[in-house]
C-alpha cells in the first residue's frame, strides 16, 4: 500500500492511527490479567458488606477521591506517617479502585479505626471545629439525608458481574461461608442484603443515631474498614515483595 | 521563518509529496541535538528493560538483572530489584533510618525513668512524639494537646481523668478508652438544679448555698464513681469534681453561674459517652513509649 493512499484517505487514516496507538495500551494493561503474581495471596480480604458498600458509593459521589488518595507507597517516610504500604489485594473487590492521584488531603488508605464513629460524624459535618487548619468542605448533608437503600440488592448483583463474590444461590454461599466465615457470608448473601443493611446500621452507634438511617452510617461504616482487612503482623516483609 | 519564505521556495528542499498538483510540504528536519537525544533515550529504554523488571512474558515477566543486598533472618542475601526490597534495603540501611535506629535501640531498652533522666533520648523522645502526636491524637486532641470540648479532654493541662503515671498513659495508648458517664435523666427541676449547685460548691463556686445542701443528699448516687468526697476515681476515668479542671463543658469560661449550672444540669441528665481507639495495632510498643513521654511532658510533666 502506498503512503499516499494513506493520506488522502481519511477514514483509512483513522483506523490506522487507533490500531497503532492501541498497541501501547493493550501492551501496558493485558498481560495483567494474566499476570498471576499481580495480586498478594493474603488473608482477610473480602468485599465489602451492603453497608460499606453504600458508603463507597457516597464516598465515589462525594468526589472524595479528588483531594484523597488510598494508597500508601512502599517509602519509608509513607510508611513512618500512615503504615503499611498499599496491596494490590487490599482493592481486589475495588470497581473502580480508589487510589486516587492527589493528596489535597492525607492519604486514606489505613484510615479505618484510627478515629472514633463520633470523630468521622463530627468532622464530616465540619473539619474545622476539629483541626482548625482544615481545608476540607464540610459534608453536613450526609447526617440530614436519609440513606438510599432500596436498590442495595442490584448494587451487589452489578458487582458480581465484575466477579465480587457477593453469593446468590446456596452453593456461592457455601463458598463465602469457607472463605470469609459464615457471619460474614451471611452479610454477602444478596438476598440478605436488605435487612443485613439495615441491622449493621442499626448494630453500631456510627452517626449519633441508632434509628434513623442516614448517609453518614455508611460513610462512616465504610471510613472505619479502611485498610483493617489484612493483618500484616502476620506477614514477613519478603513476602510481599516475592510478588513483585 | 526563513524557510517559509515564499520568495525563494527553489531553494529549500520539500519532502517530494505533491497534493491537488502543487501543494508541497518543505522538509525541515529535526535539530541535530533533539534528534541524537531521542535515539539515547531509547537506548536508555534498553538498558532499562535489562535492568529492571519491564516486559510482560505470558504468566510472568522479565525480572530484570539487577539485584540489591537486603538483610534477611540475620543474614545478608541478594534479591531482585524491586520496589519493595528497595523499601526493605531503605528501612535497614538508610542514612536517616540507621540515624534513627541507634536511638530507637536505645529508647527501646530504657525504663522511663532513664528516658527523662537522659537528655539525648529526651530530645529523642520529644521530636518523634510530636510527629507521633500529629498523625495519630492531633485530629483529636488538637496539634497542641488543648482538647476539644466536650468529646476530647485537654492534654495540656495537669488533670488526668484516668492516671497520670507512665504506664497509665501507655496502656490506654494501646488499648484504647471508653468513658462512659450514664444520664440520669430522672433527676428533674428542683432536685436537678439542687445537685447541680452542690456540684458546682464542690469547687468553691458561689452558689446558693442552701439549694447546695439541699443537694448534696442527691450526690450520693454520684459518689459511686466520683468518691464520697468527689475527688474522682482514675479506675473508672471519673474526674475529680474539686479541682476546676473540666474535660468536657467549658465551666470555667461560662459567663454567669445560671450558666455554670444549665451545663452541669445537661451531663447530669444526658451522661457522657466518650471513645479513644486503641493503637496497639498502628503504632509499634517504641513508638508507644516516647509518644507517653510526650503526652506526659504536655501537661509539663508531673
Amino acid at each position: 500500500m502506498k503512503h499516499e493512499s494513506v493520506e488522502i484517505n481519511a477514514g483509512l487514516l483513522i483506523v490506522l492511527t487507533l490500531a497503532v496507538i492501541s498497541i501501547g495500551g493493550l501492551v501496558e494493561i493485558v498481560p495483567l490479567f494474566h499476570i498471576k503474581d499481580t495480586v498478594e495471596e493474603v488473608k482477610g480480604v473480602r468485599p465489602y458488606t451492603p453497608l460499606e458498600l453504600r458508603g463507597r458509593d457516597l464516598y465515589v459521589s462525594e468526589g472524595c477521591y479528588a483531594c484523597h488518595s488510598q494508597m500508601v507507597r512502599p517509602f519509608r517516610d509513607e510508611n513512618l506517617r500512615y503504615g503499611h504500604y498499599s496491596l494490590a489485594a487490599e482493592s481486589k473487590y475495588d470497581h473502580p479502585f480508589q487510589w486516587g492521584s492527589k493528596r489535597t488531603g492525607p492519604d486514606i488508605a489505613r484510615l479505618g479505626e484510627k478515629y472514633s464513629d463520633q470523630w468521622h460524624t463530627q468532622h464530616l459535618v465540619k473539619p474545622q471545629a476539629l483541626v482548625p487548619e482544615s481545608i476540607m468542605p464540610p459534608y453536613p448533608w450526609l447526617l440530614k439525608n436519609e440513606l438510599m437503600y432500596s436498590d442495595i440488592e442490584n448494587r451487589m448483583k452489578a458487582l458480581k458481574m465484575t466477579g465480587v463474590p457477593y453469593s446468590l444461590t446456596a452453593e456461592e454461599y457455601q463458598a463465602n461461608v469457607t472463605n470469609f466465615g459464615q457471619p460474614m457470608a451471611d452479610k454477602l448473601h444478596i438476598p440478605n442484603a436488605k435487612a443485613t443493611l439495615e441491622a449493621e446500621a442499626k448494630g453500631r452507634n456510627w452517626d449519633g443515631d441508632k434509628e434513623r438511617i442516614t448517609q453518614m452510617d455508611a460513610m462512616v461504616a465504610y471510613l472505619q474498614m479502611l485498610g483493617t482487612l489484612v493483618d500484616f503482623k502476620k506477614y514477613e516483609q519478603g513476602y510481599f515483595a516475592s510478588f513483585r | 521563518m526563513a524557510l517559509s519564505s515564499d520568495k525563494k521556495p527553489a531553494q529549500v528542499e520539500t519532502t517530494g509529496h505533491v497534493w491537488d498538483g502543487d501543494l508541497r510540504e518543505y522538509n525541515n528536519p529535526l535539530p541535530r541535538w533533539w534528534l541524537w537525544a531521542f535515539y539515547a533515550s531509547i537506548v536508555f529504554a534498553v538498558v532499562y528493560w535489562i535492568m529492571y523488571p519491564a516486559w510482560p512474558v505470558f504468566k510472568t515477566f522479565t525480572p530484570g538483572v539487577s539485584t540489591l543486598t537486603i538483610e534477611q533472618d540475620g543474614k545478608m542475601v541478594e534479591v531482585p530489584w524491586n520496589s519493595r526490597n528497595l523499601f526493605i534495603q531503605e528501612m535497614q540501611t538508610s542514612p536517616s533510618a540507621v540515624r534513627q535506629r541507634e536511638f530507637v535501640d536505645k529508647v527501646s531498652n530504657a525504663s522511663f525513668d532513664q528516658i527523662l533522666a537522659d537528655p539525648s533520648m529526651m530530645a529523642f523522645a520529644r521530636s518523634m512524639g510530636s510527629g507521633l502526636f500529629g498523625g495519630n491524637c492531633a485530629a483529636c486532641h488538637g496539634q497542641g494537646g488543648q482538647g476539644n470540648l466536650p468529646s476530647y479532654p485537654s492534654l495540656a493541662d495537669n488533670d488526668w481523668l484516668w492516671g497520670s503515671s507512665f504506664t497509665t498513659i501507655s496502656h490506654d495508648i494501646e488499648k484504647g478508652l471508653k468513658g462512659n458517664m450514664p444520664g440520669f435523666p430522672t433527676i428533674q427541676g428542683a432536685a436537678l438544679t439542687d445537685l447541680a449547685n452542690h456540684v458546682l460548691s464542690l469547687s468553691g463556686i458561689a452558689v446558693d448555698a442552701a439549694s447546695a445542701t439541699r443537694g448534696k443528699a442527691g450526690f450520693a448516687v454520684c459518689a459511686a464513681c466520683h468518691g464520697a468526697e468527689a475527688k474522682g476515681n482514675p479506675m473508672l476515668g471519673a474526674p475529680n469534681l474539686t479541682d476546676m479542671g473540666w474535660s468536657n463543658i467549658d465551666v470555667v469560661g461560662a459567663p454567669t453561674v445560671d450558666a455554670k449550672r444549665a451545663m452541669i444540669e445537661g451531663v447530669i441528665s444526658k451522661g457522657i459517652q466518650r471513645q479513644m481507639p486503641a493503637f496497639t495495632n498502628r503504632l509499634t510498643p517504641v513508638e508507644i513509649k516516647m509518644l507517653t513521654v510526650y503526652v506526659h511532658e504536655l501537661s509539663g510533666g508531673k
